[in-house]
């Protein structure tokens, strides 16, 4: 299996390693967890809000096209204007021309996995531009030089006192942060206002885009999104071209569906929503909405991926998955981690990258048990891993075993003959359990498993009546 | 024997439409062939216990999970048509293992598609609404929740994922269990979370597999039960496994086995 020994299970491995950020992410992940529980049990037609947000999902994928050119409509209507890129150097070159103009060398920014997925820090900062990230787990990952971890929670493998230290010798340097949660934010808070009230140009990310009105819908909980979006004079938004949705009823199905699939809430703290430019009153005098594909259009492609791109990141889906309560989100190499993740990143990044990941699952069906759009995550990453399969990513050795084994398993004969071998290793226990460990396939199962009694006899020998066919 | 058509009262309805007769077989799994004959037996025995004329139609082998989950759907395909042509004559087809069952229902329409044969599309459709698993066959088919067994030892359950969230039947075998005379059931903390076997993820993935075999067995062992009860096999060798390795003392066993116990010519 050298073939894979990369990818997730390289990097799994050394995570796994980690017992802080595993004590961290099972006290993280089971919280959210058990709000989630509590709050999506208390809504009598919680299913049919699901098959509702899974229908407008649907609904809109299916008139992209349409919507879209709606959607620029009603907001060049309203003097926004519009950018299309088709992949991720063309969304960050218009926005770095627009930045450009306005010739600031810092800007703030809300969470945004979208520009996360471009990579716009990192192109912003190669022409001497420092983003900003102001939401706080943001900061905190940007102050470590750190990646994030969590769609929602980027900072979710760090724990309060990781936290502290890190403000300590960052952002309050020279001061001593007290032990509570609010002692620690308000560090983060003195430092952001100033930056709020001095930065000229902001970027965002969006959560829904409604076509109808042009609306843009951002939700979050700190706050500090809404004052990325109304202080500074010119907002960038960016979003991929699935974040569009026809109408503002279709808005509060999924207002409904999102805070308390992500957070645990009933509702988030802050919703901000803005059409277009507001002249008589204050806001950004100059707004850009910047629509990425990106590799999207490829996934609509696909019928039996398609519903990928129904995902709201949400991510209830890693907080329930047992796998990620392992090893965490940067064991996925992606800023688009866990259950969503292991479907997503294939196909946005392809399997040299992410080619491993559709594996990284035990199909246990928990994330498609908790997608407040129905997405069937498992049947997703079957149909991904025979996707990477046919594009070389399983190795060879496994390929010809499996093809052995369709041959044997199709013909009761060989079938037959296989199982009179496997009758006779039970009269060989010892040797059995001695040579376990040296199959390549089995040879880490049995480190932490002991290697099963083969019986000597087959079923029906203590049958009255037994295997007759039927006829 | 049962006869004629019974009432079935279940909320998944399309699937209860099932005769209950003397045509209905087993499909014991390659896995439980090859490791586990007593099993067979067990829910044999079980069945017949209850009056099912149950008999194991031969040349069955393998339903083609391994192969659909791993990634190699084509490969599936050829085992889903032996299939089909194996058990097309039964009314019902008793399954005791609940991914399998989970497979033929849930995959077998998808997997006839790729062929274009319509002949072997309808029968893959018309195939899913008639396999049921073992203790969803007794309790929703047969409408039976006592099986007059005796098992007077402390128990405890886990759902494995398939049996709960794709075929939703974790009642069936709680209630059952329940209705064993000196039977203990005591709950197991967590129990919904996934013990981590996931087929060829425990291989693949073995680090990751094996956390999460440990906290399965960490919360196995603070219900203090003499042994832990599921409804496939393949889970149970996993977890069985490793609380040998860990001598744990706790020993596993698929439930036909334990509900075989005390009935008639049974065991233990
Ligand atoms: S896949 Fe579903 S559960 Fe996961 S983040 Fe997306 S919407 Fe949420």
């Amino acid at each position: 299996m050298e073939g894979q020994a990369k990818g997730f299970q390289g990097s799994s491995r050394q995570f796994l390693a980690n017992s802080q950020l595993r004590s961290n992410l099972r006290h993280a992940t089971s919280t959210i967890r058990n709000k989630r529980y509590q709050v999506t049990g208390e809504v009598d037609d919680w299913e049919y809000l699901r098959e509702r947000g899974r229908e407008i999902k649907d609904y809109s994928l299916a008139h992209l096209d349409q919507l879209l050119s709606q959607l620029e409509d009603s907001i060049s209507n309203k003097g926004g204007k519009v950018h299309f890129a088709v992949n991720a150097k063309q969304a960050n070159e218009i926005i770095y021309s627009i930045v450009q103009t306005h010739q600031v060398k810092e800007l703030v920014k809300v969470k945004s996995l979208t520009t996360d997925e471009i990579e716009l820090n990192r192109f912003l900062e190669d022409k001497g531009i420092h983003p900003l990230e102001t939401d706080l787990a943001e900061l905190i990952v940007q102050l470590a030089n750190d990646k994030p971890s969590h769609i929602l929670v980027p900072a979710i493998h760090k724990n309060r006192s990781e936290i502290r230290e890190l403000f300590e010798k960052t952002i309050a340097s020279g001061r001593h942060l007290g032990q509570t949660p609010a002692e620690i934010a308000e560090a983060s808070r003195l430092y952001l206002r100033e930056k709020f009230l001095s930065a000229k140009v902001a970027i965002s990310g969006v959560n829904f885009a409604v076509a109808e009105t042009g609306t843009i819908c951002v939700v979050e909980s700190e706050g500090n999104g809404r004052m990325c979006i109304t202080l500074p004079e010119v907002l960038i938004s960016v979003m991929g071209i699935e974040k569009v949705i026809p109408t503002m009823e279709d808005l509060g199905v999924m207002l409904e569906l999102l805070p308390r699939s992500s957070t645990g809430e009933r509702m988030n703290p802050y919703t901000s929503m803005w059409s277009g430019l507001y002249p008589d009153n204050d806001g950004p005098k100059e707004f850009h909405l910047v629509v990425l594909d990106n590799g999207r259009t490829k996934v609509l492609r696909d019928p039996s991926s398609r519903a990928t791109l129904r995902c709201i990141r949400c991510s209830a889906c890693l907080n329930v998955c047992p796998v990620y309560e392992r090893v965490g989100g940067h064991a996925y190499d992606s800023v688009y981690p866990g259950p969503i993740g292991a479907i997503l990143s294939p196909q946005l990044f392809g399997p040299s990258r992410s080619g491993t990941l559709p594996w990284a699952s035990t199909l246990c069906g928990a994330c498609y048990e908790v997608c407040p759009v129905k997405i069937d995550i498992p049947s997703i990453l079957v149909h991904q891993r025979e996707q990477m399969i046919n594009k070389a990513v399983a190795p060879r050795g496994e390929q010809v075993l499996f093809r052995v084994m369709a041959v044997v398993l199709s013909s009761p004969i060989l079938y037959g003959v296989s199982k009179s071998i496997i009758r006779s290793m039970a009269r060989y226990p010892r040797i059995v359990k001695a040579l376990a460990p040296m199959v390549p396939m089995a040879s880490q199962w049995v480190t932490t498993r002991e290697v099963p009694d083969i019986p000597s006899r087959n079923w029906g020998d203590d049958l009255g009546r037994h295997g007759e066919e039927h006829g | 024997m049962v006869f004629g058509l019974v009432e079935v009262q279940c909320t998944d309805q399309p699937r209860c439409e099932v005769t209950v007769s003397d045509r209905t077989s087993l499909f014991i799994s390659c896995f439980n062939d090859f490791f586990y004959p007593q099993t067979i037996e067990a829910a044999t025995r079980v069945l017949r216990h209850l009056d099912v004329e149950v008999s194991i139609v031969e040349g069955q082998t393998c339903c083609g999970q391994i192969h659909y989950n791993t990634g190699y759907a084509d490969m599936a395909v050829p085992l889903v048509r032996a299939f089909i042509d194996r058990f097309k004559d039964f009314d019902a087809i008793v399954s005791i293992s609940g991914s399998c069952t989970a497979m033929v229902r849930e995959q077998y329409r998808r997997l006839a598609l790729r062929t274009h044969d319509q002949k072997l599309i309808n029968a893959a459709e018309e195939l899913s609404k008639r396999i049921f698993e073992f203790t969803d066959y007794i309790t929703k088919v047969l409408g039976i929740e006592s099986t007059g067994s005796y098992f007077p030892h402390r128990v405890t359950y886990h759902p494995t994922c398939h049996s709960l969230r794709s075929l939703n039947i974790y009642q069936s075998a709680v209630n059952l269990l329940k209705n064993v005379e000196g039977l203990e059931l005591v709950e197991l903390p967590n129990a919904e979370q996934c013990c981590g076997f996931g087929g060829t993820f425990s291989v693949k993935n073995e680090p990751v597999s094996s956390a999460m075999l440990f906290d399965k067995m960490a919360n196995i062992e603070k219900t203090g039960a003499e042994i832990l009860v599921a409804l496939d096999n393949s889970c149970l060798m996993h977890i069985g496994g490793g609380l040998k390795k860990i001598n744990s003392g706790i020993s596993v066993m698929h439930i036909a086995e334990i509900l075989a116990s005390g009935l008639d010519g049974g065991s233990s």
